[in-house]
Order: C-alpha cells, then sequence, then structure tokens
C-alpha cells in the first residue's frame, strides 16, 4: 500500500457517515428525499412549485401537494408541456420543479429542455424518478440508462445524482436556491442510507467517503454504496486500499478533485448505474485526458438495455454489483501496477 | 374599449408600411431568411405593438408588461421590424439581422433580446410557454395579458396542442393566441400537407373562444382583438386569415417565399410597390 493520509474510516469520520458495514442500515428510495426536500423548500419559498404529469405518488410529489396544494400543478400526461410551461413559469418568476420518470423527462423532452430551459435560460428544476436499471419489473421502456449523457451536453445544465435519501434531500434545497436550468436523477427502489444530517452537501464539491491511496472508485448515486462495500472487502482480500468518491455534481464536474483522485491514486474506476458510454464516466475520462491520463476502469450498463427483473439481480447481471465494481478495481490497479 | 377612428387606422396602416419595408430591408442584407409568413403579420404586429399591447419600448423588462411570444420564430423579421419601428432599438440595427454578433437571430432568442420574452424556433412550443405565463400571472394576481403568436402549420405539433388543452384546464382567461393562417408552409399547402381544417371547431371543442377575421385588415384585425380581451373565462383564439407575402405582388400566397429572402433587385421591385402602397394610403385610399 502506497502512503495514504489517515486511516481508511477517517474520511467516512470527517463525512460524518454512519457504519456502512453495518447489516442493519435504513434502506430508503431516494426518490423520498425528493418529496420531503420539496416540501421544504416550498415553505421555504412560496414561489416553489411543484407541477406532475401524472406520476404525482411515485415520484414522490404527493406530499408536497397536500403541504402546498396552492403551489401545486397537475398536467396530465404530456411532458413536452411539462418542460414548455415551467419555462414560461420561470420567465414570470416562479422556481418550477417538474417531475416525470426520466426517460419521459428528459428522455422525451429533450428539444424543450434545451431550447426552452437551457439556451432560453430559465429557472427550472427537472425531477428525474425512476433512473436506473433499478426501476426493476417495469422492464427497459422505463429504465433510464442515457440521461446523463444527454443531460451533461447541454450548456448551463446542472446534473446532480445524489447517494442515498437524505443527500438527494439536501440536493433539492440546494438546488431550489441555485438559480439555473436543473437536472435532479434519483431512483425508485430502496437504497442503503449512510450519509446523515450532519453529512456536508455542496453542489458541484466531490466527496471523499474513503481514504486509499491504490486506486480511486469514482462513483455518482445509490452505487456510491456499492462501491465503499467493494473497497472495503478489497482491503481485506487483497490488500489493495481504494479511495471512494462520491462524485454525486456530474455538471459542473468537481474537476480538482478527479486530478486530485487521479494523482494520488494513479488509477481510477468510475461507478455509475448508466450506459458506460457517454455518462459520469466519459466525463472523468475527458477530464483526465486533458490533465492527468491515468488507467481507468469502467462499470456501467455495456451498450444494452434493460429488462424486467428485482433491481438486486439487474444490478448484478448488468455488471454494477459489488462483484463487478472489485474485478474492475483488480484490473485498473493492474494496469497502473503494469504502466508505472 | 377605445374608438378606433379611420385617422388611427390609417396611422396604423402607415406604420405596418414602415414594418413591410423593414422586413425587406432586413431580408436582402441577411441573404437568407424568411418573406411571406414575416409580410402576411406585419398588420397584426402592428396592431399589437401600436395598438393592444401594454408596453414600454424604453423599459422593456417592466414586470406588469403585456407578454407577447412569437411561437413561430422563423418569421422573426416582422417582430424585430415592428419592434425597432416603435422605438425598442434604431431601425438601422435591423440590417444586422442573421449576422454573427447580432442581437436579431436567425430565430429570437431571450438572453439577447430580453424584449422578445422567449427563445423559439423549434415550432409548437410557443403556446405551452404562453400558458405558463398566464397561469403563473394567475397565481400572483398579476393583471398583464399574454399574448402568442403561432403559424397554422405548427398546429402540426402535439405539444401545441398539450397547451390548447392546459390553457382550458386553467380557465386562462389572460391569454389570446393569434393564428396566423396563411395555408402555407415550407412542403406547400398546409391541406395538402397535413390538414388542419376545421381548425376553428378543434379549438371551440377544446373549450376555447373562438374568434376569426382578416388579418390583414388593420381595423377588422383590432376589433376581433377587443372582442376576444372581452373573454375573461377562458382562452381565446383568433383565427387570422392572412395572405402570404401580402404587400409584394410577386410573393403573395406562393409559398416558394415561405423560407427565402428577396435577391437585390426582387427588393427593389418590392420596396417600390411598398412605397407605392404608402402613397395610396396617405391620399386617403
Amino acid at each position: 500500500m502506497r502512503s495514504v493520509e489517515g486511516r481508511p474510516d477517517a474520511a467516512a469520520e470527517a463525512m460524518h457517515l454512519v457504519d456502512y458495514r453495518a447489516g442493519d442500515l435504513k434502506q430508503v428510495p431516494t426518490r423520498n428525499g425528493m418529496g420531503e426536500g420539496l416540501i421544504e423548500a416550498g415553505s421555504r419559498d412560496r414561489n416553489v412549485l411543484g407541477i406532475c404529469a401524472d406520476l404525482s405518488e411515485s415520484t414522490r410529489f404527493e406530499g408536497f401537494k397536500k403541504a402546498h396544494p396552492d403551489q401545486y400543478i397537475e398536467i396530465g400526461v404530456s411532458e413536452q408541456m411539462l418542460v414548455a410551461m415551467a419555462g414560461g413559469l420561470a420567465a414570470v418568476g416562479k422556481i418550477p420543479w417538474i417531475a416525470s420518470y426520466a426517460m419521459f423527462n428528459p428522455g422525451r423532452s429533450w428539444e424543450q429542455v434545451r431550447t426552452i430551459m437551457a439556451l432560453n435560460e430559465t429557472n427550472v428544476k427537472i425531477a428525474g424518478a425512476h433512473a436506473g436499471v433499478s426501476v426493476g419489473p417495469d422492464g427497459a421502456t422505463h429504465q433510464a440508462i442515457e440521461d446523463i449523457a444527454i443531460m451533461r451536453v447541454i450548456p448551463h445544465m446542472m446534473v446532480v445524482v445524489p447517494c442515498d435519501a437524505v443527500q438527494t434531500k439536501k440536493a433539492v434545497l440546494a438546488l431550489s436556491q441555485a438559480w439555473g436550468p436543473t437536472y435532479l436523477r434519483f431512483g425508485r427502489d430502496k437504497s442503503p442510507v449512510f450519509t446523515t444530517e450532519q453529512t456536508p452537501f455542496t453542489i458541484g464539491k466531490a466527496q471523499t467517503f474513503r481514504e486509499g491511496g491504490d486506486v480511486a472508485i469514482v462513483a455518482c448515486g445509490i452505487l456510491v454504496y456499492n462501491g465503499l462495500i467493494a473497497a472495503d472487502q478489497l482491503a481485506r482480500e487483497d490488500g489493495i486500499e481504494a479511495r471512494v468518491v462520491n462524485n454525486h455534481t456530474i455538471k459542473p464536474m468537481d474537476e480538482d478533485a478527479i486530478v486530485d483522485a487521479a494523482r494520488a491514486c494513479g488509477a481510477i474506476v468510475t461507478v455509475e448505474e448508466h450506459q458506460k458510454q457517454g455518462g459520469m464516466g466519459s466525463r472523468v475520462a475527458e477530464i483526465l485526458a486533458a490533465t492527468h491520463p491515468a488507467p481507468i476502469e469502467f462499470v456501467g450498463v455495456d451498450d444494452r438495455f434493460g429488462q424486467s427483473g428485482d433491481p438486486a439481480e439487474l444490478i448484478e447481471y448488468y455488471g454494477m454489483g459489488v462483484d463487478a465494481i472489485k474485478a474492475a478495481t483488480r484490473r485498473a490497479y493492474a494496469r497502473k501496477r503494469a504502466t508505472g | 374599449m377605445q374608438t378606433l377612428s379611420a385617422a388611427r387606422v390609417n396611422e396604423l396602416r402607415l406604420k405596418a408600411n414602415d414594418v413591410r419595408q423593414g422586413i425587406i430591408r432586413s431580408l436582402v442584407a441577411a441573404g437568407s431568411g424568411h418573406s411571406a409568413g414575416p409580410l402576411d403579420m406585419a398588420d397584426v404586429f402592428t396592431a399589437l405593438y401600436g395598438y393592444l399591447l401594454r408596453h414600454d419600448p424604453a423599459n422593456p423588462e417592466w414586470t406588469e408588461r403585456d407578454r407577447l411570444l412569437l411561437s413561430c420564430g422563423h418569421i422573426a423579421p416582422v417582430r424585430y421590424s415592428a419592434m425597432a419601428n416603435f422605438g425598442y432599438f434604431p431601425v438601422e440595427e435591423l440590417l444586422t439581422l442573421r449576422k454573427f454578433g447580432s442581437r436579431l437571430q436567425g430565430h429570437p432568442e431571450r438572453v439577447r433580446l430580453p424584449a422578445v420574452e422567449t427563445t423559439s424556433g423549434p415550432l409548437g412550443e410557443g403556446l405551452a410557454q404562453g400558458v405558463g405565463m398566464a397561469l403563473g400571472a394567475k397565481m400572483d394576481h398579476k393583471d398583464f395579458h399574454v399574448w402568442v403568436v403561432t403559424s397554422d402549420a405548427e398546429h402540426q405539433c402535439g405539444l401545441h396542442w398539450e397547451a390548447v388543452m392546459t390553457g382550458a384546464k386553467f380557465a386562462l382567461g389572460n391569454l389570446t393566441a393569434i393564428i396566423d393562417r396563411n395555408f402555407i408552409q415550407i412542403d406547400g399547402s398546409t391541406e395538402e400537407v397535413m390538414p388542419l381544417e376545421p381548425l376553428a371547431d378543434k379549438y371551440r371543442a377544446f373549450n376555447w373562444e373562438v374568434l376569426e377575421c382578416d388579418g390583414n385588415d388593420m381595423a377588422a384585425f383590432i376589433e376581433t382583438a377587443e372582442r376576444a380581451l372581452e373573454v375573461k373565462n377562458k382562452p381565446q383564439v383568433i383565427v387570422a386569415k392572412t395572405l402570404a407575402g401580402k404587400g409584394v405582388s410577386f410573393m403573395e400566397g406562393d409559398y416558394t417565399w415561405h423560407g427565402k429572402p428577396p435577391n437585390a433587385q426582387q427588393a427593389d421591385e418590392a420596396l417600390h410597390e411598398l412605397q407605392a402602397e404608402r402613397e395610396r394610403i396617405l391620399a386617403g385610399a
């Protein structure tokens, strides 16, 4: 093991994480954090609106509807309308959060997102629910695994993928205050909660959740948890100490944190519930190719569509489980040793 | 409702003539752009900026202003020319249309020229944004009015009808759509490319108040728009029948002028015709 500043756990303590190795972690869907955050954002600022296209319960906007009926709008199954109308509302001073499944918004509405939100610079916030294959039984039509790619290429767009329900709530509150077009991506299934109220969250600031100097696992969304578990197992089984970075802001990405991880660790593994093509990992590769080239392994869906199944078995089948992350990390580490 | 005198109508017709001349000058300087739609909507835009809108050219971001959205962004030359002729910016700036660094982009952008209210060009999106603005005004008890100018062919876009449905749901009496019913689009006649008729009945079925008029008759259009403004319990649409290329004889009714500018010689001819029309208006014809 190379020199490491502090014990692997020092980072987790500094970040006020719960002991993620414990078997009894609370399991809460990230969408619940969306719902809780929006209710609070709506209390803090009456210009915050919630707008739904017929999916208020499953996107967790129902609580907002009850808490702030005067700030809630229902428009039925019309995702292009969702974006365009929100652009009009934002133009007269509102802060609209618009909810659908990520596959439909921004999946169906991409051109409206580009023109009306981004080119037109309006303060519209997309709540992209049911992202990733962990949507489960609904199948490939409803599993958005290309959305990070299509959103991160749009100028002015902020793209945020929080790691658990607690962080999702913080992201909603932070993004409600940050001016500008925004895409917040979250999921349907329950996932471990390992951050706490005390864990900091700043848009555009990646977080080191585990220290390590051999290789860096750069992850986003609910798979950050798998990254942490994989890192602990690798330390025990192979003596490889991996830094684990929660890279929650895809755009604007924390370039300093990415370059620092490459410099300190010499090899990178990116982990995301998304196509390997065009997503968070691709942005990491763009940054490092231009600054500090290092071996990179990509964990994600490999140019395929999803299918029906249980979330856990789909994560495994499509190569994003703990074992797949460990294998990719070993490969990255071996490549570093071979070239270093 | 104000009384519209014959003298006032004539003033506005002269202004519309200025707007048309500005369109021709900007298009020939640009060397590209759309001719037919801008010319046929010169009367409507003149009526809006010169009579109907509550606005202040010296203070384009006045929060209480009426909002005028142009959904069919490709006819921007008429909006730019009207804005210049009503004092938003110098008419000489019209000659920068579509040129590098200009505020007058080929399709309008709000960030570059705030008074255009939104960025448009991709069709079928303006009414949806107008619905959002009108609903926002209603929520905040603001009394500004929202006007949306649409082409007829963009009624082939699904999103436009989502907006029609939503406007009716929220009973947006503060929203008026104006359709440039010129019956042409890039590939030919609207009724051959994808039939829109019965267009007025479609809006009635969607619970909108429907008004129809000649969009090239200044007095008739203003009188129709004022009737629309009296409707408070639902959104209104004015089907303004226009003659594509209105005011330039060799463009009138010819769909091939949808998406091209006049060359220098054609521009001279067009300006000559418009000048002759101006003299007829001055003579009281």
